[in-house]
């Protein structure tokens, strides 16, 4: 079992490693029992000294298995440790090799989280259409199970990478690094990561990325930022979609702003609709706008202009 | 739910720390939770007690500091307190609020030996 991301045993997979680079490599991403080893090409800091976690396996200290017989009678001394230690130390650190790895290659990464059916995926393939050769497009899809939503942005011809996370309900730090390596995004490109769908856990765990845009549809609640305030609290921009059903619907998109605005008074708001197109020029000039800072002292962001 | 994986967090911090402090049995562990840090306590106690089960944590007593939330008042210039990210100010009522507190994901201490 994976120490950061807390998923179910055997569970996470990476799909389309050889899709999405167009070669052939059999990683045998199957997590099997005895020794679950991540395939670890890239660097990670690791304190204990050893080059890879193998999730559990190393034996060296663990006396998990044979408490009863390693302890002492009468030997019970209690001592206290001061640790003042981030309980998501890990996972933060994964994520902060990964905004290195975007800083350095002048990518702009973005964490996109809403609730399931909001319509990332169709908002995001229509986002890859519209960007066409301006500006190349990779995108990490994060999902429980299969990977429908890559084939579908694949089929836009940008290269999609699929994490399946088991029973795990978001993605983590570790995760997208792996997933990133695979991709091998070009310099000054933009790499959106599809999270699961959820907007309670997503908001704890960083990825790395520049900015986490939440998308809500105009078929939810206005209330939901109230609801879920943790994820309208972490996020830059929120999408409100589906804004083609809005004459059909009773949603108040001024109230849904007001309720995001009350969670973080800083939150970008706009109004999209993946179907007709609507609003898409605001997210685009928003999109070019933020890979202008991300391309901001790197050598192609001085090449560029 | 994602409260198993912070359980998971935690155990791996344990396993560092036995390593490198040597011990090999944990009795207590303190940690100072947020209500803006998103952890539902009580999924937490239950994670934990599912998770440590077999380890060096097997039967350790998980002590929660509860830590309030803090905020400052754009508006009136006040440190406040709050119980949910989107109260208003107590005093004037505005939502202009820059939180300073209450995120706390923190193991604070430990029993061991």
């Amino acid at each position: 079992m994976c120490t950061v991301c807390g998923c179910g045993e055997g569970e996470v997979r990476v799909e389309g490693v050889d899709k999405a680079r167009g070669q052939k490599h059999d990683h045998g991403h199957g997590h099997g029992h005895g020794h679950g080893h991540h395939h670890h090409d890239h660097q990670h800091v690791h304190d204990d000294g050893h080059q890879h976690h193998h999730h559990g396996d190393d034996g060296t200290l663990d006396y998990g298995a044979g408490e009863a017989g390693a302890a002492v009678p009468g030997m019970s001394r209690g001592r206290m440790i001061q640790l003042e230690h981030d309980i998501l130390a890990k996972n933060n650190s994964y994520a902060a090799e990964n905004r290195n790895f975007f800083a350095n290659h002048g990518i702009l990464a973005l964490n996109l989280v809403s609730s399931p059916g909001s319509g990332k995926t169709a908002l995001l393939v229509k986002t890859i259409e519209l960007l066409g050769d301006r500006l190349k497009s990779y995108v990490v899809e994060g999902d429980q199970q299969t990977s429908a939503d890559a084939e579908r942005i694949r089929a836009t011809g940008a290269p999609a990478i699929q994490i399946n996370t088991g029973k795990g309900c978001h993605l983590d730090g570790h995760m997208v690094g792996h997933a990133v390596e695979h991709l091998a995004p070009e310099d000054g490109s933009v790499v959106f990561i599809e999270n699961v769908g959820n907007l309670v856990c997503p908001a704890a765990f960083d990825l790395g990325e520049a900015h986490k845009v939440a998308i809500l549809s105009v078929t939810e609640g206005e209330d939901k930022p109230l609801k879920y305030p943790d994820m309208f609290a972490a996020s830059d921009l929120v999408l409100v979609n589906k804004t083609d059903l809005l004459p059909y619907l009773d949603f108040d998109i001024e109230a849904a702003i007001a309720n995001a605005r009350k969670i973080n008074p800083a939150i970008k708001v706009l109004q999209v609709s993946a179907k007709s197109g609507e609003g898409m020029d605001a997210w685009i000039a928003w999109l070019a706008a933020a890979r202008a800072m991300a391309l901001a002292g790197h050598p192609l962001g001085t090449a560029a202009e | 739910m994602h409260e198993m994986s912070i359980c998971e967090s935690i155990l791996g911090v344990l396993k560092d720390q036995a390593r490198a402090q040597k011990f090999d049995k944990v009795k207590r562990v303190c940690v100072e939770i947020g209500p803006l840090s998103g952890v539902e306590i009580e999924a937490l106690r239950f994670g934990f007690d599912v998770v440590m089960r077999g380890s060096l944590a097997e039967e350790a007593i998980l002590d929660i500091i509860e830590t309030p939330a803090k905020a400052w008042c754009f508006s009136c210039g006040k440190d406040i307190v709050l119980t949910e990210r989107y109260d208003p100010c107590p005093d004037c009522g505005s939502h202009q609020l820059q939180v300073t507190g209450g995120e706390e994901l923190r193991i604070k201490e430990l029993e061991v030996n």
